[in-house]
């Protein structure tokens, strides 16, 4: 089966790790990085996010076409984000453009 | 002869349009992967739109995250966690066949996602007291902010709104299960509707993981 049972200790640990991680962001949330709040956020909840998905959600032992169907849906929503930003972001770059 | 000895070796939990119940377990998941990828993108709209009003608005934004409830919000985001872990053992519970523990773990899930929603209703009532509820009651003490800061309530309201909706589903999907897990309606050869709900509430765990940094932590120092 291509399903084996995970020790209940690997769900332990990464439920340690998604605690340790929450109280990490929460810390560094209170410190003046500036910029570096955002990157340092936003790098803490994308580490969570993929513990969450590789194995609460088990796609580290899933097929390569579950893998697939799991990295599709977060390059479109990565098309999604790449051309309305650019969009936005680059409005009156060009002459007798005006910010929106 | 032959046929019919191959259809009486198949396990019971296996329907006749699959080949074994490796590929019956496979469609299911990717079925389901294909709904959250849905999912995604989804959310990922509210989430552009968000950045898109953080940066165009910056100064409201910094001014408005001064009331958010960063307690509240971490203390939701530890429960979610935990509620994420004990999915993770019902799941594996339901693998091994064992039914009391299943149903145990699957009431404990539902109660924290009820702990969940009630520490959002207190938020939501203290949003409710201070008039920052987008809509006629709407003050800001800021004045130069008021019309920006209500749109970004807007989305505050709009994007937990949203995701306390997915947890009221899922709290619907994890009572069905309890009551077909009590029916004994699952074995260990067959558990498909726990493993997919599962799925379902680790994804809406996910989307919490992003919105409490984006939402309650960014732009709470100064």
């Amino acid at each position: 089966m291509s399903h084996p049972v995970v020790p209940i200790k690997v769900y332990v640990a990464v439920f340690l790790a998604l605690i340790t991680l929450t109280v990490t962001t929460v810390g560094v949330s209170k410190l003046e990085l500036g910029e570096f709040n955002f990157v340092a956020a936003m790098t803490i909840a994308v580490v969570k996010a993929m513990l969450v998905v590789l194995f609460f959600m088990h796609v580290k032992q899933a097929s390569t076409m579950t893998k697939l169907f799991v990295v599709a849906g977060f390059f479109w929503m990565a098309i999604l984000f790449v051309f309305t930003l650019s969009d936005y972001f680059s409005r009156g770059w060009l002459p007798g453009g005006k910010w929106w | 002869m032959a046929e019919s000895d191959v259809a009486l070796q198949r396990p019971s939990e296996l329907r006749h349009h699959f080949d074994d119940v490796v590929q019956q377990r496979e469609a299911s998941t990717l079925g389901m992967w294909a709904f959250l990828a849905t999912e995604v993108l989804f959310f990922g709209g509210m989430f552009c739109a968000y950045t898109i009003y953080r940066s165009a608005y910056h100064g409201a934004f910094e001014s408005t995250s001064q009331f958010m409830n960063v307690t509240i919000g971490g203390i939701n985001t530890g429960v979610l966690i935990c509620s994420s872990l004990t999915m993770a053992l019902a799941v594996r519970a339901a693998q091994l066949g064992q039914k009391k523990p299943l149903i145990w773990l699957l009431i404990l899930t539902l109660v924290l996602g009820g702990v969940f929603l009630g520490l959002k209703g207190v938020e939501y009532h203290e949003k409710y007291v201070e008039h920052h509820v987008p809509g006629p009651g709407f003050r800001y003490a800021e004045a130069q902010y008021a019309h920006q800061a209500e749109l970004l309530f807007f989305l505050y309201f709009a994007m937990t709104g949203l995701h306390a909706l997915h947890m009221i589903v899922g709290a619907g999907l994890i009572t069905t299960l309890i009551v077909m897990a009590a029916r004994n309606r699952f074995s260990a050869g067959w558990y498909t509707p726990v493993d997919m709900i599962g799925l379902y509430w680790h994804f809406v765990d996910i989307v919490w993981i992003f919105l409490f940094p984006l939402l309650y932590l960014i732009g709470h120092t100064k």
